[in-house]
């Protein structure tokens, strides 16, 4: 069972471990079956090359959900996910490593929710955040 | 390729906002939320394991975070010819209310919140905002996603 992360024990600046996605192009593939999304520059490079991009691309939600992996991880099973936003700055190109990263930056109530803000991104392999963004999660407490 | 260095008009913007889909609903079925686990490759029993998620406070299997993409919603039309085909997802906001479950059925609605355009490094752009509500059987707003969606 999934060690439980309690609010008690968080402070601004705790780290979320390190989620690490090695995405392949059949990973993309299954993605897009899973999620309907069949908009070939992810898998058809191609008509990724006709749309000026270097080789086929990452779906950004699938990379969203890399970042939902990371949080609700971390939150364990008595956390409860509360918002989770990102931003495609960067593209993502198959056959090259992905990691998740986060870190608390914010610890709060609300309403008698015990709630923390992260930071949350995406890093490639030469340290850019490809896939910024945040998410609020409530914990339990002790 | 030439674009032109602005599209949008004011009257164009105001017509927009507000534009909504047709709703589209689907029943949230098992097999489907374990298959996207597995896509995304995340295996968190109360997603992937039928008896580990009915020992878990969810009582039965719920549906990742990011599942609600799969609806597959309509887009909002625009009130005007769109000048580019291109499209790049700019990213997402997801709100949480109520856990997707396997069982549930769920009606999903896009509407514009907000377009304007901008000139990047590939010409011109128009950025839509468009937030999708999804509401369960029970008229409950289970979630809320707001994107971002560039076309160029």
């Amino acid at each position: 069972m999934a060690d439980q992360v309690f609010w008690d024990d968080v402070e601004e600046g705790t780290k979320l471990p390190e989620v690490v996605k090695n995405p392949t192009t059949q990973q993309l593939v299954k993605y897009a079956g899973a999620s309907g999304d069949y908009y070939q520059i992810h898998y058809d490079q191609g008509f990724a090359k006709n749309n000026d991009l270097e080789d086929v691309i990452l779906h950004g939600a699938l990379k969203n959900a890399f970042l939902g992996h990371l949080v609700t991880k971390w939150m364990g099973p008595d956390g409860y996910l509360k918002r989770l936003a990102c931003q495609y700055r960067g593209m993502d190109i198959p056959g090259t490593p992905v990691t998740a990263k986060g870190l608390v930056t914010k610890k709060y109530q609300d309403q008698g929710a015990n709630l923390v803000d992260c930071e949350i991104w995406l890093e490639n392999e030469n340290g850019e955040r490809t896939t910024p963004g945040s998410a609020t999660v409530a914990l339990p407490s002790r | 390729m030439t674009t032109p260095a602005s599209f949008l008009t004011e009257e164009m913007i105001q017509k927009a906002i507000g534009q909504k889909s047709a709703p589209r609903s689907i029943d949230i079925e098992k097999g489907a939320i374990i298959k996207f686990a597995q896509a995304i490759e995340d295996d968190n029993p109360v997603y992937n394991d039928e008896q580990a998620a009915r020992d878990s406070r969810y009582g039965g299997l719920i549906a990742p975070p990011t599942f609600l993409r799969s609806v597959g919603v309509d887009r909002p039309e625009y009130p005007f010819d769109m000048p580019f085909t291109r499209l790049l997802d700019g990213g997402s906001d997801w709100e949480y209310f109520h856990p997707i479950r396997a069982g549930d059925r769920i009606t999903a609605v896009a509407e514009i919140a907000d377009i304007n355009e901008r000139t990047g490094r590939m010409g011109l752009m128009i950025i839509t905002s468009i937030v999708v509500t999804y509401r369960n059987q029970f008229d409950q707003v289970a979630a809320t996603q707001t994107s971002t969606s560039i076309r160029y």
